[in-house]
């Protein structure tokens, strides 16, 4: 499916999502309340199978917290990316993809060692590089005045 | 002609190690120190510890083409008990020096340690802008020998150890006593 | 295969919690394995990482797009190169900058000399930890050979910065083609040596085929690429699905097996070194004339917007995706490892085998650790 096939099949999913033309691949936003509906949709479906996800990764937006999925289907090698974002920077809580593409377990552990979003319903949410007591580093606002050693 | 031929005036820093032999003592135990720190310093056997980059290097000195065996440094232990010296290779972060500081107590006197690289050193390039690396391994033990470099070429390491059989050379057994103190109090 | 059935009230306590610690010979950096085993059959392998986290994404948001090149080359070491690349490759495309032919023929010889040095060596690490030492003294040995190469063109053996936005930092050596034309014909007789020694080898065979074995389902799932994941059959060479450099321009095949074991990850990074000298072959005689770099402002700045670039490293596929707001540093720079994707399903292979096959497998994924950890 070229782009904008892949624009309509979307649409007709949940036509309420706003879908966006990147610089290289289109760009779906979706609220986190949505997110993991779209993501079986998306793999389970005979037009689409996304079924190699590619990259996640958490970004601190300033104001939200949000995550970007690139998903990638072996059998069409077409591309879309997903991003949620939530603006509780507090207490964040996402929906978890680990149950339908495996390498999500780890990645999801490393957003939620560096940034401190949570995943519902993943099968093992500890901390991956860093101590328990240590802060959220890839934050924007986190500040180390001890050990980071500026210019 | 390879570093075993190069004379004492050709290595650089001759006056501090000089300053290390301390004039003056009993022939017998001169002798018995120069025997004993003959076999010492043609026998070191490193510790297998590398964390990162300039871990290959450390291995690539192992092998044929700069064979480290040739200076005595036979086999790598895997154990802490059976290793003489531990070359610190790669950047320690603030998760591993623990670890490290468990290994060097494990490891048994005499021991010696050579910092290699830029990130044992001072963190290399990790030393701007990163919140988790130790700056400089001498932080968590003390240290014998660095050898600048990111990663310092085999034979840079060749020439660091040389420079630790120098200094194992130079030592008598007042010195050796003096050294362990102030290890055991860090 | 049956088992007694034993009335022993306190079987289940009958699993025994080892530690491979971060300070091992086999694990190829400071990688932690808890293991939990009943008898010598492992349960479960429960990795801990973060020994070697430097923070590299971080620090990457506080340095110029150029500085990220010289971070990149100590992620995964062995492919140093690739890396470079990958990175310079997405700074180009977004600022949709044109690269003569040059340039790409020379990044395309070189990325394949960097993974014929990284096979190499894990192919002596690998014979090492199975306990032929002998293969750790005949790889290292041709190693030094292209570490030659690196050394008279880029100034460095191992750490390589030699790509850099809008090019390459100096021009090739006089010598570059006859010293690698010289180095292929060397190896094309070397390496069925290597074969002699480990591939033909009984003890080899049984003690690699049908362990560890991963299906097409659970590599596409996992996201294995690499030889990892073409030797069970997913087809995920970025070379040929996105071709960058100067791979468009050349022939080569893809090694694809179905059985997914030890064995054939083993023999299709052997059979990849082949490819990677046929590639070379095509493309070092006929480098194009023209400009080693092209002229870029002194400042870069990446117009708003998210890029990403993937490339094939010696291990698998990795990705560069950068998001920028138009300053000088990136706002968020985010590479995804092949390594680290690589690490998650050893629990999943390694179970019901024996702990001296944990680290047949471990070796046979081929993990860099400081690529883990970043």
């Amino acid at each position: 499916m070229d782009k904008i096939q892949l624009r309509e099949f979307i649409k007709s999913i949940n036509p309420d999502l706003e879908i966006k033309e990147g610089k290289q691949y289109i760009e779906v936003s979706i609220p986190p309340s949505k997110l993991y509906i779209l993501a079986k949709e998306l793999r389970e479906k005979e037009e689409t199978q996304f079924d190699f996800l590619f990259c996640l990764s958490g970004v601190d937006y300033g104001q939200d917290l949000g995550v970007v999925y690139h998903l990638r289907s072996t059998k069409f090698d077409h591309v879309v990316v997903l991003k949620t974002r939530t603006t509780d920077r507090e207490h964040p809580q996402l929906d978890s993809v680990a149950d339908i593409w495996k390498t999500a377990d780890f990645h999801e552990r490393e957003v939620f060692d560096l940034l401190g979003i949570k995943f519902t319903n993943h099968p093992d949410l500890r901390r991956l590089f860093l101590d328990s007591s240590w802060g959220f580093p890839l934050r924007k606002d986190y500040v180390d005045d001890i050990n980071i050693v500026t210019k | 002609m390879g570093i075993k031929g190069m004379k004492k005036e050709e290595f650089g820093d001759n006056e501090s190690l000089e300053l290390l032999n301390e004039s003056g003592s009993n022939i017998l135990l001169t002798t018995i120190d120069d025997v004993i720190n003959w076999g010492r310093k043609n026998s070191l056997w490193p510790l297998t510890f590398a964390t990162s980059c300039c871990g290959i290097e450390m291995m690539a000195a192992g092998a044929p083409r700069h064979d480290f065996a040739r200076f005595g440094m036979e086999v790598y232990r895997a154990s802490p008990r059976q290793a003489d010296v531990i070359v610190v290779a790669g950047t320690i972060v603030n998760k591993m020096a623990p670890v490290l500081k468990r290994l060097y107590d494990q490891m048994s006197e005499p021991k010696y340690v050579v910092a290699m690289g830029a990130c044992a050193i001072s963190g290399g390039p990790f030393f701007l802008n990163s919140y988790c690396v130790v700056k400089g391994v001498e932080h968590v033990i003390p240290v014998d020998v660095y050898v600048p470099g990111c990663p310092p070429r085999p034979e840079a390491l060749l020439y660091g150890m040389l420079q630790l059989q120098r200094k194992i050379e130079t030592e008598t057994m007042k010195s050796r006593k003096k050294r362990n103190a102030t290890h055991d109090s860090k | 295969m049956e088992e007694k059935v034993i009335n022993i009230t306190t079987d289940e306590q009958q699993e025994y919690v080892i530690n491979m610690g971060p300070q091992h010979p086999s694990t190829h950096g400071v990688l932690r394995l808890v293991v939990s085993l009943k008898g010598e059959i492992v349960k479960s392998v429960q990795p801990h990482i973060g020994y070697i986290h430097r923070g590299i994404e971080k620090m990457c948001e506080s340095i110029t797009y150029p500085q990220i090149i010289h971070l990149t080359d100590r992620m995964d070491y062995l492919s140093a190169h690739i890396n470079n690349e990958a990175v310079c490759l997405t700074v180009e495309k977004a600022l949709e900058v044109e690269i003569p032919d040059r340039i790409k023929v020379i990044r395309t010889i070189m990325s394949e000399l960097t993974r014929i040095q990284s096979h190499q060596l894990w192919w002596a690490s690998f014979g090492m930890d199975l306990g032929g030492l002998t293969c750790f003294f005949y790889g290292l040995r041709d190693r030094e050979k292209i570490l030659d190469i690196f050394e008279e063109t880029c100034g460095s053996r191992m750490i390589v910065s030699y790509n850099c936005p809008g090019g390459l930092m100096y021009d090739i050596h006089p010598n570059f083609q006859k010293r690698v034309k010289e180095f292929i014909k060397y190896f094309r007789k070397i390496l069925p040596e290597y074969d002699q020694l480990l591939s033909g080898n009984v003890i080899f065979h049984e003690r690699s085929k049908g362990i560890g074995k991963l299906t097409l389902e659970d590599a596409v799932s996992y996201g294995i690429t690499g030889p990892s994941g073409r030797a069970s059959g997913f087809s995920c060479d970025v070379r040929k699905h996105e071709p960058y450099s100067a791979y468009d321009k050349i022939k080569f095949k893809e090694i694809l097996f179905t059985e997914g074991d030890t064995y054939h990850r083993y023999i299709a990074r052997i059979d990849e070194i082949w490819e990677s000298m046929n590639i070379i072959e095509q493309l070092i005689d006929n480098i194009p004339e023209g400009p080693y770099a092209v002229k870029m402002k002194p400042v870069i700045k990446l117009p708003e917007g998210e890029y990403y670039q993937r490339v094939e490293t010696a291990r698998g596929e990795l990705g560069v995706f950068i998001i920028s707001d138009g300053n000088k540093s990136p706002y968020r720079v985010k590479f995804r490892s092949p390594n680290f994707v690589n690490l998650s399903v050893l629990n999943h292979i390694a179970k019901g085998f024996k702990i001296a096959d944990l680290v047949a497998i471990g070796g046979s994924l081929d993990l860099v650790i400081p690529d883990i950890d970043r």
